[in-house]
């Protein structure tokens, strides 16, 4: 179990959730993605994408004009 | 115990989809949804970029009618494969730069190449026939089928009983019987087949969310083209022409000037990529300037860009000029007047 990091900054959705879902494709269970986006629609988008394919949001973290979303892979 | 066959579902976010998934559920197949990005499935692009739409909702509707039915969604990006459709459309173009049916072909082509390599068994979409004057016609659902190779691997299940049979409803892998007919545009038969599942707050019946199909869109794009000598684009180019207001008072180079604070934000990203103007003296919009220009053309910008500014009414306005790899530099000067700005520069 590994932590990685996703930079999605300046990408406009549905790009970070495609993004989200290539790098998630790649891991293993058990670790964890922190994504960093700029687009609000990621605090609605991503946790979507991760319901319907069964990852867990852990936490999302918004400062300033960043985004950060944890994703448990499952 | 009986093999659960599997239905790859184009979902576009609208209701004709979510519909045509949930037949298929209704008869026990197994339904993983895809989703296409293009590039111009910007929908939700303006509501991230402007502020004063920042109160409406961002949801992603592929996503959403994928939650409401309970499958998975894969979103693929195709936004460089696309290029050769949306320039090279062997079918022409709709009322604007929309390549509707070869749109419409390639898609099922991904699809089925999906399908082959997840070992899923067909293809189903929500097109109903005789809904768009271009790709769903009873002349051109046939074409889909062909030229994307797909052939009888694809059903669409609102207007399957419209259409000569596919394999999966002669090999009884669903029921023909309980397949729909629909046709035409009216749009209450949907609008009763999604009360009747229980589905609410769907999007907007119309469906559609290709910004080809918009005619000041594609204007600008078909500008894009001729000011290059070229038909081609980048990412970049086509989110750009999503955002402010676009002039060009001169052949050889365009002026994209934010109309408020969200745009100015987003093209902020940009000004690494191009030569940027922005007011100092006032208030005033961030300008990205788009091809090559001189000293003499950069003072000019600047007079327009004052021209939306704070300072429009001012004898003088100062602005920042910040070219690629040299130091920013101000100017001061006179805003255009109203007039001044010719109704023709506007793309």
């Amino acid at each position: 179990m590994s932590e990685h990091r996703l930079d999605a900054r300046r990408l406009l959705c549905p790009m970070p959730v495609i993004k989200t879902q290539n790098k998630v494709n790649e891991l293993q269970t058990g670790d964890v993605l922190v994504v960093t986006c700029t687009d609000p629609g990621v605090l609605n988008d991503i946790p979507a994408w991760c319901r319907i394919n069964g990852h867990e949001v852990i936490s999302s973290h918004q400062r300033d004009d960043e985004i950060d979303i944890e994703i448990r892979v499952c | 115990m009986s093999k659960q066959y599997k239905a790859a579902a184009l979902i576009s976010g609208g209701l004709d989809s979510l519909l045509a998934a949930k037949v298929m559920l209704e008869q026990g197949i197994h339904v993983e949804g895809i989703n296409f990005f293009t590039g111009f499935c910007v929908e939700g692009h303006t509501a991230a970029i402007r502020k004063k739409q920042q109160d409406k909702p961002k949801r992603n509707n592929a996503l959403w009618s994928a939650e409401q039915l309970g499958i998975k969604l894969h979103i693929i990006d195709i936004v460089d494969e696309y290029k050769d459709v949306l320039i090279n459309p062997k079918h022409g173009y709709g009322a604007n730069m929309n390549p509707c049916l070869d749109c419409k072909i390639f898609m099922v082509h991904k699809a089925l190449e999906w399908v082959k390599d997840n070992d899923f068994d067909f293809i189903i979409t929500g097109e109903v026939m005789g809904q768009r004057p271009m790709s769903q016609r009873k002349e051109t659902m046939p074409v889909v089928a062909n030229e994307s190779g797909a052939e009888d691997l694809l059903l669409r299940p609102l207007c399957a009983k419209n259409l000569p049979m596919t394999k999966p409803e002669k090999e009884g892998w669903v029921d023909r019987e309980k397949l729909l007919a629909f046709h035409g545009r009216n749009r209450k038969p949907q609008m009763a087949l999604a009360k009747e599942f229980g589905f609410e707050d769907y999007a907007s019946p119309a469906g559609g969310c290709c910004f080809l199909t918009d005619e000041n869109y594609s204007k600008k794009l078909v500008d894009l083209w001729q000011a290059r000598s070229s038909r081609d684009y980048e990412m970049d180019d086509i989110m750009l022409l999503k955002v402010g207001r676009h002039l060009r008072p001169k052949p050889y180079y365009k002026l994209i000037i934010g109309r408020e604070e969200g745009e100015n934000k987003f093209m902020q990203g940009y000004t690494k990529m191009f030569t940027s103007i922005k007011t100092v003296s006032h208030a005033g919009p961030l300008c990205l300037v788009d091809g090559a220009t001189d000293q003499d053309d950069l003072e000019y910008a600047a007079q327009i860009v004052a021209r939306y500014s704070q300072g429009k009414n001012e004898d003088a306005v100062t602005l920042q000029i910040n070219k690629l790899e040299t130091e920013p530099y101000e100017v001061t000067v006179e805003p255009l007047t109203a007039d001044a700005v010719k109704q023709d520069w506007h793309v």
